[in-house]
């Protein structure tokens, strides 16, 4: 028992006071697009492992480049691969999004001769990328979270796990919400066995055919208000199993998601994010960008 | 220790007696294979594994009604650090071969695996229920032949309920549970008949998390492959790439640099220091010892962390590519991962000091769960689960790759085979795998981080293996035209260690399952792929 004591005592305190500090290290977060550098060749498509880059060409002769953050693996091969140096890998993680339509990145590329309506059109800016002028924000919704829940609630939130088909990299984060660097149960989260405890389903993989009606029975045994967050790039997007005679491609496809919460897998602190963004309903950081450049 | 050139030369002269003539040969680099006629086959892998005493490693199913117009069945046994596969041939026309389950145990759930998915039936299988498919999959639909089109959608039918085995008798009560847990675990279903709290039988329905993977592999490029190899599990994804890589470098004749070789071996102890951390943690978990288990998350924390900060991935993917690796450590790197490994092993030290001074924690573990020597070789057990049961091995040292050819492999071996030898195994290993990762950054070569890999000759076969946290992981790779993946079969050590689980649980109670399950801690997305 004194052991015991001595190892706490040792210790001390080891939890990470996130959302209020948050450090991102060196993660391999969201790619950025340089719109100026990019001339839109599909070099990044072809290398993408989950087809999240895609381009295309519209009726009127402009090229389109396109990133989908839900399907994104954050590998980093796009930005080894584009001989521009037009895509960086950077160390933002924070991408939980209520929208599936808010993680999609698109750059136009209209060729001169035809931009009749060029005047109309903004410069290229970046608009909504994550930065840390949200921080105040988030800290504050966590403090907020106490009352929120209560008056959303009337109760603390409780969360059913579900892994639907994931690989368990999502699932061992979210597991990591309960230790005590991360403690979850500081902001009155707890996780629960019954679905019928539940009010939050926190979905994880593509949803395999084997587990499709599990899942779609324990959406059905949770009392309202339910909501059900999406973690990691195969519950939001199909990551690199798309096309697979087994799996269903993402949460989406069977029940409605409340939030994104992209990554392979998310840090722990961007799953946070996410179950903070779904109860206090303050604006995510993510937001969509479209971007306009005259080639 | 056998010489090379006697095993092959006893082995062919043995086989010629116990199948006959027919027997034909082939050598390349490490590996031997024998092609018998199909109704000889389950005795000529009686016959490499009785007579070799060597383990089956894995077996591969495979279409080539193409372009040989026969099924083709590859036994992959392990034989002194070489590879002995014996093949056969079917024919179309009679989809069926005799099963060497009743002779080599370990090859149970291969051949109902291989009759799931590519409607081959093993004849005299003791236990010809279907595996990987479930209940609503339709008859005659078989996704690893060639002609299987993963496009169309294949339809949910109201199949025959699976057969569990029911136990009948005065208070024997089933309990069935899964395929979703109360804890944030992955899916698997398992039923229990138990007498009061005593487990008579356990069964387990597994294959929940099939995401058709292999099948996904096929006619991608070698490349593009690794990305979900990568992939197949979260825990141990970096033994699962460096497997694969293996497996294409051994085709394509790719030697991988030294200091490539190093990084690569620095790193997967890595991975497997963050796990065996938290799982001792989490056997913690399983016996309701709070201290210990927020102890084990918060170093696992620590090493997942560092991870982070050399690769800038927590479960180190992108480390890997074929050929070699992509990411590198400077001074700053080899600085911070030699200050932090020697300050999280002194308090893995302490941790693993308190857990085995704590008598209610030993008290639980101790005797529990026991799986003989015996059942751990039969069922062909790896890992973890095989070196607490008297099983000497280690794939890090039986098939050295890597740069382990360079390192000092402590192999820790211990006989009880309970719960509390797997977790001693796991400390022990730690304790090794500290001293390896050191050993490894005080002795980085220099040099390039990767050798480049043209062109891959087409239909080769190459045998990549690791040593995962949970022990062996062994792939198996032919390449298809044009530097594709013609066939990919994965076959992890949750793979080897689940059926000895369910042998584990009988005689304890139920309520130590949970404790028993964790000793082994294996991976559902790695078995079920």
């Amino acid at each position: 028992m004194l052991n015991i004591i001595r190892t706490s005592l040792r210790t001390g305190r080891v939890t990470v006071p996130y959302p209020e500090q948050s450090e991102t290290g060196a993660c391999r977060g969201r790619p950025h697009i340089d719109p100026d550098r990019c001339d839109g060749s599909s070099t990044c498509a072809e290398v993408c492992p989950s087809g999240a880059i895609a381009v295309t060409r519209t009726a009127s002769g402009a090229r389109r480049w396109q990133l989908d953050l839900a399907r994104c693996v954050f590998c980093g091969l796009c930005e080894e691969a584009c001989p521009l140096g037009a895509i960086r890998m950077s160390a933002d993680f924070e991408l939980a999004t209520r929208s599936r339509d808010d993680l999609i990145v698109g750059v136009t590329h209209v060729p001169r001769d035809t931009s009749d309506a060029r005047e109309e059109n903004p410069p290229a800016v970046a608009v909504g990328s994550a930065t840390s002028a949200g921080r105040e924000d988030l800290a504050a919704s966590g403090n907020y979270l106490g009352s929120r829940i209560r008056s959303l609630l009337k109760r603390s939130l409780h969360i059913r796990h579900m892994a639907a088909g994931s690989d368990n990299s999502c699932d061992w984060e979210i597991a990591h919400l309960l230790n005590p660097v991360y403690d979850v149960q500081r902001f009155g989260i707890d996780f629960v066995a019954s679905p019928r405890h539940a009010d939050l389903l926190l979905v994880t993989g593509a949803v395999t055919r084997h587990l499709e009606p599990a899942l779609r029975a324990t959406y059905a045994a949770m009392p309202f208000p339910r909501l059900v967050v999406a973690v990691g790039d195969e519950a939001c997007g199909g990551g690199v199993l798309q096309g697979s005679y087994a799996v269903a491609g993402s949460v989406d496809r069977c029940l409605p998601v409340d939030v994104y919460i992209p990554g392979d897998p998310p840090r722990p602190q961007a799953i946070i994010q996410g179950l903070l963004i779904a109860l206090d309903r303050l604006e995510p950081k993510m937001k969509r960008v479209e971007l306009r450049v005259d080639a | 220790m056998i010489v090379v050139e006697e095993v092959r030369n006893e082995l062919f002269a043995g086989l010629r007696h116990a199948v006959g003539e027919a027997a034909l040969r082939r050598e390349s680099g490490r590996e031997v294979s024998i092609t018998v006629p199909v109704d000889r086959l389950a005795d000529a892998c009686a016959f490499v594994k009785g007579n070799l005493a060597a383990p089956l490693a894995t077996m591969v199913g495979l279409d080539d009604r193409e372009q040989a117009g026969v099924f083709r069945l590859v036994y992959v046994f392990s034989v002194d650090g070489k590879w002995v596969s014996v093949e056969t041939e079917i024919d179309p026309a009679r989809p069926r071969f005799p099963s060497a389950t009743p002779r080599v145990p370990a090859a149970h759930w291969y051949e109902r695996e291989v009759q799931d998915m590519l409607g081959l039936i093993p004849d005299g299988h003791p236990d010809p229920r279907r595996l990987v498919l479930h209940d609503d999959w339709p008859e005659g639909v078989y996704p690893l032949r060639k002609d299987f089109d993963p496009t169309v959608p294949v339809p949910r039918v109201d199949g025959p309920r699976h057969r569990f085995h029911h136990l009948h008798g005065e208070g024997i009560v089933e309990i069935p549970v899964g395929p979703i847990h109360a804890g944030v675990i992955e899916p698997g279903h398992f039923r229990f008949a138990a007498v009061g709290e005593v487990v008579l039988h356990l069964e387990t329905r597994l294959f929940y998390t099939h995401r058709g993977i292999e099948k996904l592999a096929e006619g991608k490029r070698f490349d593009r492959v690794l990305q979900i190899a990568e992939r197949v599990c979260g825990a141990c994804s970096l033994s699962h790439a460096v497997a694969y890589c293996q497996a294409v470098e051994a085709i394509a004749g790719v030697v991988v640099p030294p200091r490539a070789a190093a990084l690569r071996s620095f790193f997967l102890e890595l991975e497997r220091l963050y796990n065996h951390v938290g799982d001792l943690g989490n056997i913690c978990a399983g016996v309701g010892f709070a201290v210990g288990t927020s102890q084990g998350g918060r170093l696992k924390e620590e090493i997942q962390r560092l991870n982070e900060r050399l690769t800038g991935h927590r479960f180190l993917r992108g480390v890997c590519r074929v050929g070699g690796v992509r990411r590198d450590l400077d001074a700053v790197h080899l600085r911070d991962a030699a200050q932090t490994l020697q300050k999280v092993e002194a308090e893995f030290r302490r941790f693993v000091d308190l857990l085995l001074a704590t008598d209610s924690l030993m008290d639980r573990m101790i005797g529990t769960g026991a799986v003989p020597f015996e059942a751990a070789r039969d069922l062909g057990a790896v890992g973890v689960a095989a070196r607490a049961s008297g099983l000497d091995r280690d794939a890090r040292r039986d098939h050295p790759y890597a740069g382990y050819d360079q390192l000092h492999i402590n192999v820790p071996v211990r006989t009880e085979g309970d719960v509390r030898a797997r977790a001693q195994v796991r400390m022990d290993e730690s304790f090794a795998s500290f001293a390896l990762a050191s050993e490894v950054l005080r002795s980085l070569p220099s040099g390039p981080l990767f050798t480049e890999v043209g062109d891959l000759p087409p239909y080769r076969i190459g045998i990549g293996v690791t040593e995962s946290p949970r022990g062996e992981n062994v792939h198996w790779v032919r390449t298809g035209p044009a530097g594709s993946i013609d066939r990919y079969r994965i076959r992890s050590a949750s793979y080897c260690n689940w059926p000895i689980v369910a042998l584990a649980v009988p005689g304890n109670m139920v309520p130590d399952f949970p404790l028993i399950n964790k000793s082994f801690e294996l991976c559902y997305s790695c078995l079920d792929r």
